[in-house]
């Protein structure tokens, strides 16, 4: 399972970087460095198939695949949660902080400055 | 009667204690005592409201919550609960009931919903996120924003963008790592989880956005904390200041609300630390509130 999660990824980059619809020969080929079946390929392809990541069109008696949507808009979907602005407050992820405005920034630096001036002090435990 | 007297008091008595807890800043030194605190509270509300719909339904039973409700439950396959309870009592039962429905059912649609979103979060990072030397055990989200967060779970997995990496550091990235590591270990995600639910229930109450913010950022000083204990607290302190000022993070305005920035809260906590409170004082307040917890807990199954 975790194998075969792992391989979408390596399978999506190859459709990512072809510009064109892909055959799962092609695909194969393409990962040739990594040794895999062919049918092993041909299952990923399926899942990523089913799952909505990749779209596919019958060419001759073969399927080609295309992504179902570019790279991007996928990393731009993951940061959009990432930064919390999808909207709905949800607890899906523990995010490390969230932006302030720039008063609140100014009083951060010199918050910062002055813990600056004297010898650093640590935090006693 | 002095049963639902008593839980009416705590229903009463609980969202009065919000506020204090929400502005105690001596809390902030002891971030996991006043977590618990919260949860004590939280937990303590939710119980008596339940147990004084209960309590006045089933007075006439004279026996705790719970075999009241195991009796209550016998008399109506019997057929005579309507002649062992007034129609006033039987409205009380009723409430109870859907109380408990609405309460259960609020952490179950959240749970799930949450879940389903993680899932869908850890198969598109799947698809995208790459390992990169420079941020070891986390993966890289190729994106100019600054971003580092927790997706948590079973296997939970720490994510960082390129924009953090530009950002930041080796020393500072380290400890923002910890920090979110910090989180993953003691699944602060299923702390967050009942104040997220309660806050779906009643969205428009004040004091539930109070509770629920107050946790939340309590939660992150918890990992401040834990990451504090193998990193420099300079590099932390560092590390949020630059995000939070950072370029193209901009949250819209509005997104943040709150009066007080939690991020300055933080800073300010770390780069001009306060000497430790007592450890008898912060055991104090946790038997204090373990104790006004056993009560409503105790009349689930003590007779009244």
């Amino acid at each position: 399972m975790r194998r075969l999660g792992a391989l979408e990824g390596a399978v999506m980059e190859v459709l990512w970087q072809r510009q064109r619809p892909t055959s799962a020969r092609d695909v194969a080929q393409a990962l040739a460095a990594r040794d895999l079946a062919y049918t092993t390929v041909l299952t990923v392809l399926d899942r990523l198939a089913k799952k909505g990541f990749a779209q596919r069109t019958r060419v001759g008696r073969a399927w080609s695949y295309t992504p179902a949507a570019p790279r991007e808009a996928y990393i731009t979907q993951l940061m959009l949660e990432a930064l919390n602005l999808t909207g709905d407050r949800d607890a899906a992820l523990v995010r490390f902080a969230r932006s302030v405005s720039s008063t609140e920034a100014e009083t951060l630096r010199r918050a910062l400055a002055a813990a600056e001036d004297p010898p650093v002090r640590r935090r006693r435990r | 009667m002095t049963y639902a007297l008593h839980h009416a008091v705590l229903v009463i008595a609980c969202p009065l204690v919000v506020p204090l807890l929400a502005h105690a800043r001596w809390l902030r030194r002891v971030p996991h005592t006043a977590v618990l605190l919260w949860q004590a509270l939280g937990l303590t509300w939710a119980l008596s409201v339940v147990g004084l719909a209960f309590a006045l339904g089933l007075a006439p039973y004279h026996l705790g919550v719970l075999p009241g409700l195991a009796r209550a439950a016998a008399d109506l396959t019997a057929g005579r609960l309507a002649d062992r309870l007034i129609p006033i009592q039987l409205g009380a039962l009723g409430a109870g009931l859907a109380l408990t429905a609405m309460l259960v059912g609020a952490l179950v649609t959240c749970t799930l919903e949450i879940l389903g979103a993680r899932r869908r979060h850890r198969r598109l990072l799947a698809l995208v996120a790459r390992l990169c030397p420079e941020a070891p055990g986390a993966l890289v989200l190729e994106h100019p924003a600054a971003a580092a967060y927790c997706l948590p779970g079973m296997r939970s997995q720490v994510v960082v963008s390129e924009g953090m990496l530009k950002l930041l550091d080796r020393d500072q990235l380290a400890a923002v790592l910890a920090h979110e590591h910090a989180h993953a270990r003691a699944r602060h995600d299923l702390v967050l989880l009942p104040f997220v639910a309660l806050r779906r229930v009643l969205p428009r109450l004040r004091l539930v956005a109070q509770a629920a913010d107050a946790v939340a950022l309590l939660v992150e000083m918890c990992a401040d904390d834990l990451a504090c204990r193998r990193h420099a607290v300079r590099s932390l302190a560092t590390a949020l200041l630059r995000v939070g000022t950072a370029s193209g993070t901009a949250v819209p305005a509005g997104a943040l609300g709150a009066a007080t920035n939690p991020l300055a809260a933080r800073a300010h906590r770390l780069l001009a630390p306060r000497p430790p409170i007592p450890w008898a004082v912060g055991g104090l307040a946790a038997a204090a509130a373990a104790t006004v917890l056993a009560t409503p807990l105790s009349l689930l199954v003590l007779p009244a």
